[in-house]
């Protein structure tokens, strides 16, 4: 594929970015964890009720962490006009989308690796049995927040009062991910754990739908 | 753009009054016949006319949305101003005629349900259908540039409106408690009633193909009247919004 060299390229340039500063990954680690904490004083945080509310809990602070972390993928660019640049490079709009999506998730997989044992102690909740099939719900849901998420930044960029769109634009748009994403989860927790086809279905829907709606129309985006 | 003064506008203006008149009437009429006309319904009484207004409206604004989202492909694929002043005067005709919908739901679920709301899958639904399109006319407000705002718009629409199936289907896990569809197969509908709501939604439909010119002329002069500063601030400068957009 002739658009996999120039995502290698803008990924690597993507991490490289994140490595030196660690911000993003570091600011979203903290920022879920208040949430997780701040959640646990809102019911009593047993086994049994964990199990009923823990999957949402997780995942709508992973959706509200995303509609954070996602906003400086563009205005980071913006600060130096570095996105002209990358436009005026010999590559495809699509490519440079493309890599933000990729390195975006990355960022998101590695606070959700670091975060998942410690969510797992702090609620109660046996997630080791699970973990396999846990990282298929998780790889699914994360990849289709971080393919919306970077298109509305790059949306919200360009926008006045963008910290504030972003969210905005996002959260409902999210919808089908997050219950989806919550069900399945809730399906593991049950005993015995079963993984629901139907929402495994529906999550892949939505991130082929988007992500093929984002290869149609996202380079529009980066016109200038 | 045409002075007020033109006498071409003025016919124009003549025609509209008569259109305005004349989706009164209809309305009324419609009015007329969904509380006299169309039978009592058996078991919830007077409270399911509402039926004959909260349905038409839904259907409208699906209608609206679907021109707003058809727009916007079409604004991004040949980026003629024209499309995205109709998906922006389609997607703001649509929002009030969902909220009639949102709001009309209601009063009839509580005495019928007896309760306001409840998180099924059309409710839900349409209630987050309602929150994308305010997000996309909140999210035009905030774009001051036309081009930009056009496009941006445009693929937040897109979005939106692939979104619409995928909430509805993932919330219809979720048992559904509203009225499964009473029109086509499976239905019991009273010949009547089905009249009187085919005549309430061509009311409403009337209604939407009132605003919706209204708007777009709007959205034009608007668009003339930005374009023009736009022109008159980089006089001299290098104007991205030239003549040729016009």
């Amino acid at each position: 594929m002739a658009l996999a060299r120039p995502i290698g390229i803008l990924l690597a340039k993507e991490l490289r970015t994140e490595f030196r500063t660690r911000e993003l990954v570091a600011t979203t680690l903290v920022f879920v964890l208040i949430v997780l904490v701040l959640f646990s004083f809102t019911f009593d945080p047993t086994a049994v009720e964990s199990r009923r509310f823990g999957p949402g809990l997780l995942w709508l602070a992973l959706l509200f962490a995303g509609s954070l972390m996602l906003h400086p993928s563009f205005t980071r660019e913006q600060s130096n006009e570095t996105l002209m640049a990358l436009r005026m490079a010999p590559i495809e709009p699509v490519a440079i989308v493309t890599a933000k999506i990729l390195a975006n998730f990355c960022f998101l997989a590695v606070a959700e690796v670091i975060l998942l044992p410690v969510f797992a102690v702090l609620y109660n909740l046996k997630l080791w049995p699970v973990v396999g099939r846990l990282s298929a719900v998780l790889i699914l849901g994360t990849l289709g927040l971080c393919i919306v998420g970077t298109v509305f930044a790059a949306i919200s960029s360009q926008a006045r009062m963008r910290e504030l769109l972003l969210p905005l634009l996002l959260l409902p748009l999210l919808a089908p991910a997050l219950i989806a994403s919550a069900e399945a989860t809730a399906g593991l927790l049950e005993d015995p754990p079963a993984l629901s086809t139907v929402w495994i279905g529906v999550l892949a829907t939505f991130d082929t739908i988007f992500l093929t709606v984002t290869w149609l129309f996202g380079e529009y985006l980066l016109e200038e | 753009m045409a002075t007020v003064a033109n006498p071409i506008e003025v016919k124009k203006q003549g025609r509209q009054a008569f259109a305005t008149l004349g989706v009164a009437l209809l309305l009324a009429v419609a009015g007329y016949c969904a509380l006299f006309v169309a039978p009592t319904e058996r078991t919830m009484g007077l409270i399911q006319r509402i039926f004959y207004f909260h349905v038409p409206f839904g259907w409208t604004a699906f209608v609206a949305f679907f021109i707003s989202f058809v727009a916007s492909i079409a604004y991004l694929r040949s980026r003629a101003p024209k499309w995205d002043w109709l998906a922006v005067s389609a997607a703001e005709v649509g929002v009030p005629f969902v909220t009639v919908m949102l709001v009309t739901g209601p009063i009839w679920a509580h005495p019928v349900w007896g309760i306001w709301w409840t998180w099924d899958a059309r409710l839900t639904s349409t209630f987050v259908l309602w929150v994308l399109y305010v997000c996309y006319l909140l999210l035009r407000s905030l774009i001051d540039e036309p081009e930009r705002r056009a496009v941006v718009s445009a693929v937040f629409g897109i979005f939106a409106a692939f979104d619409i199936p995928l909430v509805y289907f993932s919330i219809w896990f979720f048992r559904t408690q509203h009225p499964q569809p009473v029109i086509g197969a499976g239905g019991s509908l009273d010949p009547r009633m089905l009249d009187v709501l085919l005549l309430c939604w061509g009311a409403t439909l009337a209604l939407a193909a009132l605003l919706l010119p209204q708007r777009y002329r709007l959205e034009a002069l608007r668009y003339e009247v930005e374009r023009l500063r736009w022109e008159s601030d980089r006089r001299g400068g290098a104007a991205t919004f030239s003549e040729a957009k016009k």
